[in-house]
């Protein structure tokens, strides 16, 4: 899981905001609500390393909190979307009668694109982060039903699940012991996904002025406020922005990486890292065989001697 | 074939149900009573009862909902409390942008994912590939509205080349309609290029390790033939699944896209509305958004059967 | 007409350097049916690949050796030139028949494709002679069959089909990788029938490759043995199942049971695995499974060597010794059938 280059650089970076936005108050040196109009709109400098906003406040601390609010959304909505996703898909999955129903409500919700479906609940409930949480769950987890759904479908009529079975196995524990573990990776990739999905959904909809109490920071509701000094103050939105993008891309990365790790599939392929000129592939791919085969040769016969 | 397209279109039934089920939902969802936050809390008991007998909403809930659904079956989407106009005629004035601005972002989106998916696949085998895959994912993570900013940053401010906003319809010249539509669609698609060209890429890249490949290489024909023929008929079987998540993709960019442009499109509308508690008007734009949805992907799934034969004689 | 000369296949996989094709020479003639016959694992279908240079690149290289078809080396060969050969002159049908052709082509466009792909003619005239090759295969009805997908055909006539895509432009060779493997039997022996008829009347060469002696037995006029990416005994059908000189290829025909022969109703396996071939044993490749190993055997790597006419052999005993151990262990065989 964690033999990849690119999984524990996108877990680590996860990991370190995680405890950054959780330890601020300990080591951060401006507060982020300290207000100073004398300090409106400063660019990046060595006392405020984002610059400051419209109230003259640090964006670097700012950023830094801000992430609470977008980690706590995106890790709790991927939490509930695939514990109600599994239960369903599983139910779905398993018993025949109840896929018909659980199904048709699924496709019905599947029918919404997935942030109209966040936004029209939040637009109902109101914005606050009990809300938006059950609206981002709401809008993600029919996905996590399908996808557990096929799961179960492809390992049900597998010998070792009849063999159960016949020998009065319970449902349940069927379902947990024998149905549950062949469909976990899938599951965990998609909760990955689905944690970066509700962190850009919660962004979009603070955007919107939807989102959290606007006194709260969030790199959405930032990213709004800093919409009307874009052409003199671009600062105040590239780094909210930055912030996001790499949360999120830390999330995919890893959820690629994953599907990667748990494809049993997976070609791995060794690849000419040649970039430049990519025409002349031909050509490098003789010289680096010849290469290849000298060094192969000379490990066999000193691999032949050992033995 | 018809078979299954009849098959297909009544499966759209029940899902419209609930479609409609969830869309009449919203303003029952809402804590307190409708008519108030229509009215504001001020208003007076004698008004707040007259709006609540003009939506019906005295009575009990299922009445409620099924009389709601005969309208809507009828083609009659209610009354907007903002404007008293009907919600139909609101609509239909505001599809023009939403319907130019997706369709100009699908082009963008096909123009771009399939020539760069062709070349990561006829360059697999070297560093391009993981570089092409980090870029789709990077395309996949940013926030389209954080994009449009920099963006109009770009274009729009710093090198003053395109409208920052705006919206001038394709009766009044293509090519102002176009110039003031390429920055919002170019946001619009960028996010989901990075899909439609990851998915391809695999989809070949399945298909090129596959026998029948190998059968086309050995009859000699030449491997551009092999790579647009073979391999990518075959990899838009898998890519026809990822279009229906690209136009959600589209649409639900397109609230935000039309925010930021101020574009006068659904999107646009459905956001006022909400900022306006114009109920009638967000279920209707809601209900309209979700059944052009259904439809899309009820294209989609006839298209898969149109790609590939298995389906289409099942 | 072909010659192949020493040639070395390697593949580079993640765990080393596999020598799937190690110093392989053979030639075929024009017109004659060549068996390759050996386990899964021996590098035969390697060899058939490299041939046509269909192996995935830069998986596969070619340290060393030459494959020349009518005296032009193809290992040498720019890619233009090779596409030219294949299909046109060298042709080749696969072991899948079911997952060879493209699902989402009729049947008709792609034998078009294929005799296009060499013969400039229109459309129509291609669509005759798809038609005419389908009937050669045996494909009753060719005409309506033309507008039909893969899906729609039995395995056996995707493996017509198959075979008929490989004779569109009349090769003067047609490897055949192991093409009746994944049919049912009585299907096999039509197949097989059906290509020597198609020989006589294209006159075609055949390469078959397969692990099924039967099918050699069958169909070729000289096999090929082929042990761990090495060829380990050579000559005519004859030579091969009557005067066996090779323990692998004893021990091979041990394994299978045959009719002609009334004492031996047992079967008898090979002992043990292939070897890996990213470290080969020292010596003999087969020396850990032969039961005729001397200690020798494990420290001289015999060359194929010349018998008699035609019949090669790669093995340091010599034909005496190699009878007489025979009979001892067959010997052995028949008491413990007897108790």
């Amino acid at each position: 899981m964690f033999k990849s280059k690119r999984n524990i650089l996108a877990a680590s970076i996860l990991v370190l905001m995680t405890v950054a936005t959780l330890t601020a108050s300990l080591w951060l040196p401006t507060s982020p609500a300290h207000i100073d109009p004398s300090e409106r709109l400063l660019s990046p400098s060595g006392q405020h390393w984002f610059g400051t906003d419209h109230f003259g406040r640090d964006i670097f601390a700012l950023t830094i909190v801000a992430a609470r609010i977008s980690l706590l959304v995106g890790i709790v909505v991927a939490f509930l979307a695939t514990l109600l996703g599994t239960a369903t898909g599983l139910i779905a999955g398993y018993y025949k009668k109840a896929d018909a129903i659980v199904m048709r409500i699924i496709d019905g919700m599947l029918a919404f694109p997935a942030l109209l479906l966040a936004l029209a609940l939040v637009a109902a409930l109101g914005g606050n982060v009990k809300n938006i949480i059950i609206a981002l769950t709401f809008a993600f987890w029919p996905v996590m039903t399908r996808i557990v759904r096929s799961a179960v479908l492809q390992v049900k009529n597998i010998q070792y699940i009849e063999a159960a079975k016949t020998t009065g196995t319970s449902d349940f524990v069927i379902l947990t012991r024998y149905v549950l573990p062949n469909a976990l990776s899938p599951i965990i990739v998609q909760g990955t996904f689905i944690f970066a999905k509700a962190i850009l959904a919660e962004a979009a909809l603070s955007f919107l002025g939807l989102g959290v109490n606007p006194a709260t920071p969030t790199w959405g509701s930032m990213l709004q406020e800093s919409q009307i000094y874009i052409s003199i103050a671009p600062w105040f939105s590239i780094f909210p922005g930055l912030a996001i993008v790499i949360t999120v891309l830390s999330l995919n990365m890893l959820g690629d990486g994953l599907r990667d790790a748990f494809d049993p599939h997976a070609v791995k392929q060794k690849r000419v890292k040649k970039v430049w000129p990519l025409w002349r592939a031909r050509k490098t791919q003789k010289q680096w065989a010849r290469e290849k085969e000298q060094k192969s040769v000379a490990e066999n016969e000193y691999m032949g001697k050992e033995v | 074939m018809l078979q299954y397209t009849i098959r297909r279109l009544l499966s759209l039934v029940p899902v419209m149900l609930i479609v409609s089920i969830i869309v009449f939902m919203i303003v029952h969802l809402t804590p307190g009573n409708p008519a108030f936050l229509i009215l504001g809390e001020d208003a007076s008991a004698e008004s707040v009862a007259q709006l609540e007998q003009q939506l019906g909403l005295d009575k009990p809930i299922v009445v409620q909902f099924f009389d709601w659904l005969k309208n809507i079956v009828t083609g009659d989407l209610g009354q907007s409390v903002y404007s008293s106009e009907q919600v139909k005629t609101i609509i239909a004035s505001h599809i023009g942008p939403t319907f130019s601005v997706t369709l100009l972002a699908i082009f963008i989106i096909l123009l771009i994912a399939i020539p760069v998916a062709l070349f990561a696949v006829w360059q697999r085998k070297t560093l391009l590939d993981p570089i092409f895959i980090s870029v789709s994912l990077l395309g996949v993570s940013i926030p389209e509205f954080w994009f449009a900013m920099l963006l109009v940053l770009g274009f729009a401010v710093t090198i003053p080349i395109f409208p920052v906003a705006g919206y001038i319809p394709f009766a009044e010249g293509w090519f102002e309609w176009l110039y003031h539509l390429i920055l919002p669609a170019f946001v619009l698609a960028a996010v989901e290029i990075g899909l439609v060209a990851r998915m391809l890429r695999d989809g070949m890249l399945e298909a090129v390790n596959q026998d029948y490949t190998r059968t086309a290489r050995a009859k000699g024909i030449r491997e551009s033939v092999v790579l647009m023929k073979h391999v990518f008929s075959n990899a838009l079987i898998p890519t026809a699944t990822v279009i229906g998540v690209m136009i959600a993709g589209l649409l639900g960019g397109a609230i935000i896209i039309e925010t930021m442009f101020t574009i006068p499109g659904m999107g646009s509308l459905l956001i006022d509305s909400i900022h306006r508690r114009d109920y009638p008007v967000i279920q209707g734009v809601i209900l309209f958004i979700a059944a052009i949805y259904v439809l899309v992907n009820l294209c989609v799934d006839l298209l898969y059967a149109f790609l590939d034969p298995r389906i289409r004689y099942d | 007409m072909l010659e192949v000369k020493d040639l070395k296949a390697y593949l580079d996989t993640s765990t080393g350097v596999v020598k799937a094709v190690d110093q392989v020479s053979f030639t075929v003639k024009a017109g004659e049916t060549v068996g390759i016959v050996g386990e899964s694992g021996s590098g035969k279908s390697v060899l058939a690949l490299s041939l046509m240079q269909l192996n995935p690149t830069p998986l596969t290289f070619y340290p060393q050796g030459e494959i020349l078809f009518e005296g032009r080396n193809l290992l040498g060969l720019r890619e233009r030139a090779l596409r030219k050969m294949r299909g046109n002159e060298i042709s080749m049908i696969f072991q899948d028949p079911m997952s060879s052709l493209n699902p989402i082509f009729k049947i008709g466009n792609q034998l078009i494709e294929a005799i296009r792909s060499h013969k400039k003619m229109p459309r129509h005239k291609a669509e005759a002679e798809a038609i005419e090759l389908l009937q050669d295969v045996g494909i009753p009805d060719a005409e309506r069959r033309m507008h039909e997908y893969p899906h729609e055909f039995s395995g056996g006539m995707r493996q017509r089909v198959m075979i008929a895509i490989a004779l569109a432009c009349r090769p003067k060779l047609l490897i055949a990788d192991e093409p009746t493997t994944a049919l049912d039997v009585t299907i096999q022996a039509q197949i097989l029938e059906m290509l020597r008829t198609i020989q006589n009347k294209y006159g075609t060469a055949i390469l078959i490759i397969t692990h099924d002696l039967g099918v050699v037995a069958r169909l070729a006029d000289r096999v090929m043995v082929m042990y761990s990416g090495r060829i380990v005994e050579e000559g005519s059908t004859a030579d091969i199942f009557y005067r066996t000189s090779m323990p692998y290829t004893w021990s091979l025909l041990r394994s299978i049971p045959r009719l002609d022969e009334a004492g031996q109703d047992r079967l008898i396996p090979i002992q043990g695995q292939p070897p890996n071939l990213v470290t080969p044993p020292k010596g003999c490749n087969f020396s850990p499974r032969c039961p005729f190993a001397t200690p020798e055997c494990a420290e001289i790597d015999p060359a194929l060597t010349e018998r008699r006419h035609g019949h090669r052999v790669a093995c340091i005993l010599s034909e005496m010794e190699f009878e007489e151990q025979k009979q001892l262990l067959e010997a052995v065989d028949r008491k413990e059938v007897l108790a």
